[in-house]
């Protein structure tokens, strides 16, 4: 009886997911219907802005997800390890970014590094350095919005790590960093990987923070949320906005499938 | 109230809700405005005095850059009326059978606004063209973008090429465009002389007469209701005419 329960859902239950289910295939089945129904897609996914952005959040987003991984994973391995006071503060801050919401984050680098702001004046005012309106300024809002997510994942993974395997390598003779890239990290790859999937994902949608902090300039800063945001304000515009998010959609889940591909492929083997 | 009762009570306040929209009593109609970035105070006091005359009615406004707005009524958005920042917009909207009725609503100015710290760096409208100044403009398809761009081509092409090379963003709204030289990020922007009621921190400098090019305010009725009729008629009247002269734009005050 109650196997069979297991297999067959009460009605109200399957109902339920049928409708939720639909709530998320609708909208990629009206993009899709919207895209290739309309002679116009191709001409948009050509086109130079449509290049300039698919190139600019490429390379803004892997750059933003390298920075991530470089400083997230010594940030990540300490949090694990340390214990000091005020230490659930230094998480809870570190978290703080994943339930900002963008626009919220934008304002929130404008008031650090925008030209007035706590050290965009000094910058401005010795090295003449302004961020505002820049791709640093993009790679910035990627990184602010997107790094916490790799830390969080990585965190989780090293935690999962039974610290008896490093100690047992120390007593063997392994260096900390030997024994961290070859027990630690094989250990918690699964969650590494996942984490900087979730990381790359939300720097390549960003879009508030950008809008806010680093502008809206083709080649410059208009990466493709921005691109698909402006083509949805031109007259004819919802075919490209349209054709550009199908674009970025078909980027984004071929590197996903990546990223699941080299979590599973390498996680199971410590 | 236990957890049977609260579909029940759901249904309830549906049919209530349902009675008092229907009802002839006391017919509360929602006039819902979509309206140009640019007009925000001035729709936002015009609809307190509206509700103030006829307290059956209730207004709800949204503002955005009038392309997305047209877009979005285009793709089926609810809205009884559309305040546009230019013809074009509107035009669109009656291409696609969806305009009852329109009339000219305002015109408005453009002007050159300069953040305070860039103020020793630009004098005149000339100064736009000045190397190395961080300019802001709306997008091209947006009508304040569109207005600023067809004012720097009656400069020339060769001043307008100057200009456009010190463009440093794109905004999507005219309010979003000003923001970034009230916050001191861009040292320069061209928007509507309307829009300095609304700025803190700028200093505006006017654009000579000749390469003025005045925006054009429409606002179209999206389709019959009473209230949105009204509505239609108080944005026109010399009342509302009042309202947006306040804001700093030039009413058309003249009936259809």
């Amino acid at each position: 009886m109650t196997a069979l329960r297991a297999r067959a859902p009460h009605l109200g239950l399957g109902l339920l997911i049928a409708v939720f289910a639909l709530f998320f295939l609708l909208p990629f089945a009206g993009l899709l219907e919207r895209g290739l129904g309309d002679g116009g897609a191709w001409d948009a996914i050509t086109s130079d802005t449509a290049l300039d952005a698919l190139v600019l959040s490429l390379w803004t987003s892997a750059l933003s997800l390298v920075i991530a991984v470089v400083a997230g994973t010594p940030v990540a391995y300490w949090l694990t390890h340390a214990r000091f006071p005020g230490k659930g503060a230094v998480e809870a801050l570190i978290d703080l970014p994943i339930v900002l919401p963008p626009t919220i984050a934008g304002v929130a680098l404008l008031t650090a590094f925008g030209r007035r702001g706590l050290l965009g004046t000094p910058l401005d005012e010795w090295f003449g350095v302004t961020l505002g309106f820049s791709t640093v300024a993009v790679i910035m809002a990627q990184l602010f919005v997107g790094a916490p997510f790799y830390v969080r994942a990585a965190r989780a993974g090293f935690a999962s790590v039974d610290g008896q395997y490093e100690r047992v390598a120390h007593t063997l003779g392994a260096s900390r960093l030997r024994a961290f890239g070859r027990i630690v990290l094989p250990l918690s790859w699964p969650s590494l990987a996942a984490g900087a999937a979730l990381c790359w994902a939300r720097a390549l949608g960003e879009l508030g923070a950008t809008l806010i902090f680093a502008g809206n300039l083709q080649g410059e800063t208009q990466t493709m949320p921005l691109a698909i945001l402006s083509a949805f304000e031109r007259a004819d515009g919802l075919t490209a906005a349209v054709a550009l998010a199908i674009l970025l959609l078909a980027v984004a889940l071929v590197a996903l499938a990546a990223f699941w591909l080299l979590s599973s492929r390498n996680g199971a083997t410590p | 109230m236990s957890l049977r009762a609260i579909p029940a009570a759901a249904v309830a306040t549906a049919a209530l809700a349902l009675a008092a929209c229907g009802g002839n009593d006391e017919p509360r109609q929602t006039v819902t405005v979509l309206a140009a970035a640019s007009l925000t105070e001035a729709f936002g006091e015009l609809a307190e005095a509206f509700e103030g005359s006829r307290p059956d009615a209730d207004v709800r406004l949204a503002f955005a850059g009038s392309a997305a707005l047209r877009t979005q009524v285009l793709e089926g958005a609810p809205a009884d009326l559309f305040a546009s920042a230019s013809p074009d917009e509107v035009a669109a909207l009656a291409a696609a059978g969806l305009v009852v009725e329109q009339r000219a609503l305002a015109r408005n100015a453009l002007v050159v606004v300069v953040a305070e710290d860039a103020s020793a760096r630009i004098g005149d409208f000339a100064g736009l063209a000045e190397p190395g100044l961080r300019l802001v403009l709306t997008a091209e398809d947006v009508p304040a973008g569109r207005y600023a761009r067809e004012s720097l081509a009656l400069a020339g092409t060769e001043f307008t090429a100057r200009v456009l090379a010190n463009v440093r963003s794109n905004e999507a709204n005219v309010r979003a465009t000003l923001a970034k030289v009230e916050l001191g990020e861009a040292d320069a922007a061209i928007v509507y002389a309307s829009d300095l009621a609304a700025a803190n921190g700028v200093r505006a400098v006017t654009i000579p007469a000749r390469f003025q090019v005045a925006a054009e305010y429409r606002i179209a009725l999206l389709g019959e209701n009473a209230g949105a009729r009204a509505f239609l008629a108080f944005a026109t009247s010399p009342e509302g005419s009042a309202i947006l002269a306040r804001h700093g734009l030039e009413p058309v005050a003249v009936a259809p």
